[in-house]
């Protein structure tokens, strides 16, 4: 790991106002992505700002009709937050199966969001349920915040605050795991909303997290696995390594898109 | 380089770090304690886990800066030198719930969080499940498994959580 200055602000404005005087600067919270890729010297950040320490980022709670989990929340506190678990359940359960249980006691919602990891799990949940993704600046809407694989909208001196996610009517996460890194291979979030179904597929998609439409709209007209037969997903800009091929993926966003349905179906 | 200071097993502990120390260097290379090990180096094995505010963390994965003006428990923590054993390092010895021993300090660490988390009476599957974060080489996890059993029960019996 490379030199750096670490700097512990307490208040977002303090660390936006980090970002802005020191250039290249990172922001850190659980670090359970960065330190590794400082560690491997993939990133060499002059200055980390660590957001871990600014009281009311970690909130959860809910505000009229959304639940609102602060930016520093970490993934076993919203595994086992009862709101949560209350109000979006999938979302809880989708928390207690990122990478293991020392993971989710420092990993937080946050710091998945702005990394934007192709094969992370947050980003399917935010993208399905249709969340909006609050800065120190603004709001995005989900769509437009995921830009591809480690990208997004967030500007250099642009902090997330919290993610406030509508309710949906039924959701599920189901996720097929890489059986030795234990991440997605392929992770699909269906959402019954009020208004439209969304499936969002992360792991698979060569440019990150993804929508598949065609499963969306037979799903909208009724929401029951067996309208997913006969639609195939093609495996064009998909991921093909020595995990699984291209083809392989699209099968399995078919299959776990089905198990999804019937599992959110299950919870009534 | 960065001030800091936090409560290591239970003690006041102030030191001048270089902020890109890593949690686990500074306990082994700083404070010689070095029954927390080093395993992938990756946030993969479990080797590292020590109680950081009371929760089960990699502390290869964290650094020491930011743990300042927390809590730090390690196995050394367990049980004072010449002390009777902790339930759970006993059960390890007694269900032979380890062979070469690299892994144990870890394991134990975790063990004792899930206990913490999730009491007593701890299944199998559960266990298992919950030890996703802890690579062994040696034993095939099954005396592991029955050790955290038979150690959950017996932290009962002396009342620790």
């Amino acid at each position: 790991m490379y030199e750096f200055k670490y700097h512990r602000p307490g208040t977002v404005r303090q660390a936006a106002n980090l970002l802005v005087k020191n250039e290249d600067a990172k922001l850190i919270a659980g670090g359970h992505t960065l330190v590794p890729v400082m560690k491997q010297r993939l990133a060499s950040p002059p200055h980390l700002v660590d957001l871990s320490h600014i009281e009311g980022l970690d909130t959860i709670e809910m505000k009229g009709r959304s639940l609102v989990i602060g930016a520093t929340a970490k993934h076993a506190e919203v595994a086992n937050s009862a709101v949560v678990g209350e109000a979006i359940p999938a979302l809880a359960e989708l928390a207690g199966m990122i990478g293991d249980p020392a993971v989710r006691h420092r990993g937080t919602i946050g710091g998945s969001l702005a990394n934007n990891d192709p094969t992370a799990d947050y980003p399917a949940a935010v993208l399905a349920l249709g969340a909006t993704i609050v800065t120190n600046k603004r709001r995005l809407k989900a769509e437009e915040y995921f830009q591809g694989l480690f990208t997004t909208a967030l500007e250099a001196d642009e902090i997330i605050t919290k993610v406030m996610f509508p309710l949906p009517k039924k959701a599920a996460y189901v996720k097929f795991r890489n059986q030795a890194s234990r991440y997605a291979l392929v992770g699909v979030f269906v959402a019954k909303r009020p208004s439209d179904v969304r499936v969002a597929v992360t792991g698979a998609g060569s440019d990150g997290v993804f929508r598949v439409t065609a499963f969306e709209e037979a799903l909208k007209k009724r929401f029951s696995h067996k309208v997913l037969d006969g639609i195939a997903v093609p495996a064009d800009g998909l991921n093909s390594d020595l995990h699984g091929s291209a083809e392989y993926r699209a099968h399995l966003i078919g299959v776990l898109t089905r198990r999804a349905v019937e599992a959110a179906n299950a919870k009534d | 380089m960065a001030k800091i200071s936090m409560i290591v097993n239970g003690n006041p502990v102030n030191a001048n770090v270089d902020p890109r120390t890593l949690l686990v260097q500074f306990l082994r290379e700083n404070l010689r304690l070095t029954g927390t090990h080093v395993g992938c180096d990756t946030s993969q094995c479990g080797a590292c886990v020590v109680h950081l505010d009371g929760k089960a963390v990699k502390s290869c994965t964290t650094l020491a800066v930011m743990a300042d003006g927390h809590e730090v428990k390690t196995i050394e923590g367990l049980a004072s030198d010449g002390a009777p054993l902790h339930p759970m390092q006993e059960a390890f010895r007694e269900h032979h719930g380890l062979q070469c021993g690299f892994c144990t300090p870890g394991m134990i660490m975790t063990a004792v969080d899930l206990v913490h988390r999730k009491g007593h009476d701890l299944s199998d599957e559960v266990i298992r499940e919950e030890l996703e974060g802890n690579l062994c080489r040696c034993t095939g996890y099954q005396n592991i498994v029955a050790s955290i059993a038979a150690g959950a029960k017996a932290m009962a019996k002396l009342d620790l959580a």
